[in-house]
């Protein structure tokens, strides 16, 4: 499918002061395309979620917008540390979130499972010590 | 272009505008363009905020708001203030004595929207209890703040709570009281709200889940704080004075309406960014643990509206001391069960997403529109100076892509150009001497 509109947003390890602004930005770009109702809610929930992750558990990365002519994707890229068992990662519960994303009230265990819970499609793949990437289909309604 | 079709009370003033850049930064709905040196409203978008009316150095940004002589076409005239109205007046103590004064500079009854706060508390109450509602409950109290949701949150506007305002279930009750008291016909009685702010005013010509308003219009707080002024001070007493509840009183500050509706659970916030900022989280289902969200537009809440004369901060402080004075009587139990039958309360039409923020109704023309956007953004300076006469960048692309502007209206782009064509002369002029 052709890809009709693409954005990166670089996203920096521990910046919490930046956080969300990607998320918001995805949101606001969508409801400017005309992407409303479901879709917009699930985007919401599951972009501010990775966006998080990127910002808590990596060393960096990127957000990826892609939009088709029939569906939304998200790319989470990261330069690491990489997942070092994704089934143990995907259980809720399950964090390795630091105190001071703790104290920030993230690190529930909940941000895998709920991305692929608001996620069409959802893929992860991670390599200890590269990083890992995570993409997220979101169908749209036809017509 | 961009003439008013829909009714909006916050207008410009074209004699005054200078066409400076200040208001476009502070508009939450980016509803302000500068074109042809002076500012347009862009109907569509805008939501009666008043945040450009602080801001405009010049005082080009107003508000339309009734006259006391607009009230002379009814054959008898009621004062509906805003609770908000009481903390206008240092020191006073009694709501009764703002209630004498509006009788005394030509209204022939007065009915306080606090009373009508009161009945809405109640109806919320109940309202809150059905499992209808996607949590957190939003209130529908601020005009502002439901606009904002319909142009930027339209996701959230099954969030709302399907209570109409407290000014119009007020309205409601006056009237038909004033009717059965005089003997007289619905169409005889003019019932004008005191407003703190231009929101409510465009609410009452062009009301959100409503065909019409209960109200006839609506007058400028500011506009009567001088008639007002010297008969407040005389402190009248009413014999009659049936007063509302503190809780009701209340509303006229932020977490006024939290607090009579949901104290054990619930998020107030004021200032119309900070709401913003809110909503996002709302949307990103960060906050469904939460059973009700109050948002107030202004700093303050309702004593923080833009056609208020006391600093909002004193404002407030006023209301806190009326109402710790009062009796503790919750709604629930001073509200007469016969009006919650009696009035309609409920919304009549459901919450309908503005659509504006749109580049195309069709899908695909709109990921076009889109594209050509972020084509025209990768050229631009990124400074979101304003001096092409939109809000930022992105807003200038975005004014392209939908045909009103030209990238040459970009003075930096533009000044390239200059330079580039300059070179070239110069290479010509060069050549051509060989």
């Amino acid at each position: 499918m052709e890809e009709l509109i693409r954005k990166v947003y670089p996203v920096a390890q521990a910046d919490y002061v930046s956080a969300g602004h990607a998320s918001a930005d995805i949101k606001r770009t969508l409801k400017q395309l005309g992407v409303g109702g479901d879709v917009l809610r699930r985007v919401a929930v599951a972009s501010y979620e990775v966006e998080l992750n990127l910002v808590i558990h990596s060393l960096g990365g990127d957000l990826t917008l892609r939009v088709l002519p029939d569906s939304v994707e998200l790319i989470s890229a990261d330069r690491g540390p990489g997942i070092a068992d994704i089934s143990m990662a995907m259980r809720e519960g399950f964090s390795t979130a630091n105190d001071e994303a703790r104290s920030l009230g993230f690190g529930a265990g909940m941000g895998l499972p709920n991305m692929k819970r608001n996620a069409d499609r959802f893929d992860i793949q991670s390599t200890l010590g590269v990083g890992t990437t995570i993409t997220m289909g979101f169908q749209l309604p036809a017509g | 272009m961009m003439e008013q079709t829909r009714y909006h009370s916050v207008r410009l003033d074209k004699e005054k505008c200078k066409g400076c850049t200040n208001c476009l930064r502070h508009c939450p709905t980016e509803a302000i363009r500068v074109r042809g040196g002076r500012a347009h409203i862009l109907d569509t978008l805008c939501i009666d905020c008043g945040e450009c009316i602080r801001i405009c150095d010049y005082h080009a940004k107003i508000a339309v708001t009734d006259a006391m002589e607009d009230t002379r076409t009814f054959r008898y005239k009621i004062a509906l203030p805003a609770p908000s109205l009481y903390g206008q007046f240092r020191g006073l103590i009694k709501p009764e004595y703002v209630l004498q004064a509006l009788r005394l500079i030509g209204f022939d009854d007065v009915f306080e929207v606090a009373r009508g706060a009161d009945v809405v508390t109640r109806a919320i109450r109940e309202r809150i209890k059905e499992p209808r509602f996607p949590k957190p409950i939003i209130s529908s109290a601020c005009p502002t703040v439901l606009r904002l949701i319909q142009v930027r949150f339209p996701e959230l506007l099954d969030h709302v709570i399907d209570i109409r305002q407290p000014m119009e279930v007020a309205a409601e009750i006056a009237r038909d009281e004033f009717c059965r008291k005089h003997d007289c016909e619905p169409e005889d009685v003019g019932c004008f709200f005191i407003t703190p702010c231009p929101a409510k005013m465009t609410a009452i010509r062009n009301p959100i889940g409503q065909t019409k308003s209960a109200l006839d219009g609506a007058i400028s707080m500011v506009d009567l704080y001088g008639l007002l002024l010297p008969h407040v001070s005389k402190m009248i007493a009413d014999p009659d004075y049936r007063p509302p509840t503190g809780y009701g009183i209340g509303w006229a500050t932020t977490r006024g309406e939290a607090t009579a509706v949901c104290p054990e659970n619930s998020l107030a916030v004021d200032g119309i960014q900070n709401v913003i900022h809110v909503l996002e989280e709302i949307e990103n289902d960060k906050l469904s643990d939460l059973t009700f969200f109050e948002g107030n537009a202004c700093t303050g809440g309702c004593v923080g509206g833009p056609l208020t004369f006391e600093n909002n901060y004193v404002a407030k402080n006023s209301i806190r001391k009326m109402v710790d004075a009062m009796p503790k009587t919750h709604p629930d139990t001073d509200v007469p069960s016969s009006w919650m039958t009696k009035y309609p309360l409920k919304t009549e039409l459901p919450f309908e997403p503005n659509g504006a923020i749109k580049l195309d109704d069709n899908l695909a023309e709109a990921m076009r529109k889109m594209k050509r956007m972020n084509e025209i953004m990768e050229r631009l300076p990124g400074y979101d100076c304003g001096s092409c006469g939109s809000p930022t960048c992105r807003a200038f692309a975005e004014d392209i892509v939908r045909g009103f502007c030209t990238e040459m209206d970009c003075i930096h782009i533009l000044k390239n150009k200059l330079k580039v064509m300059a070179e070239e002369m110069v290479t010509l002029a060069q050549t051509t001497r060989e």
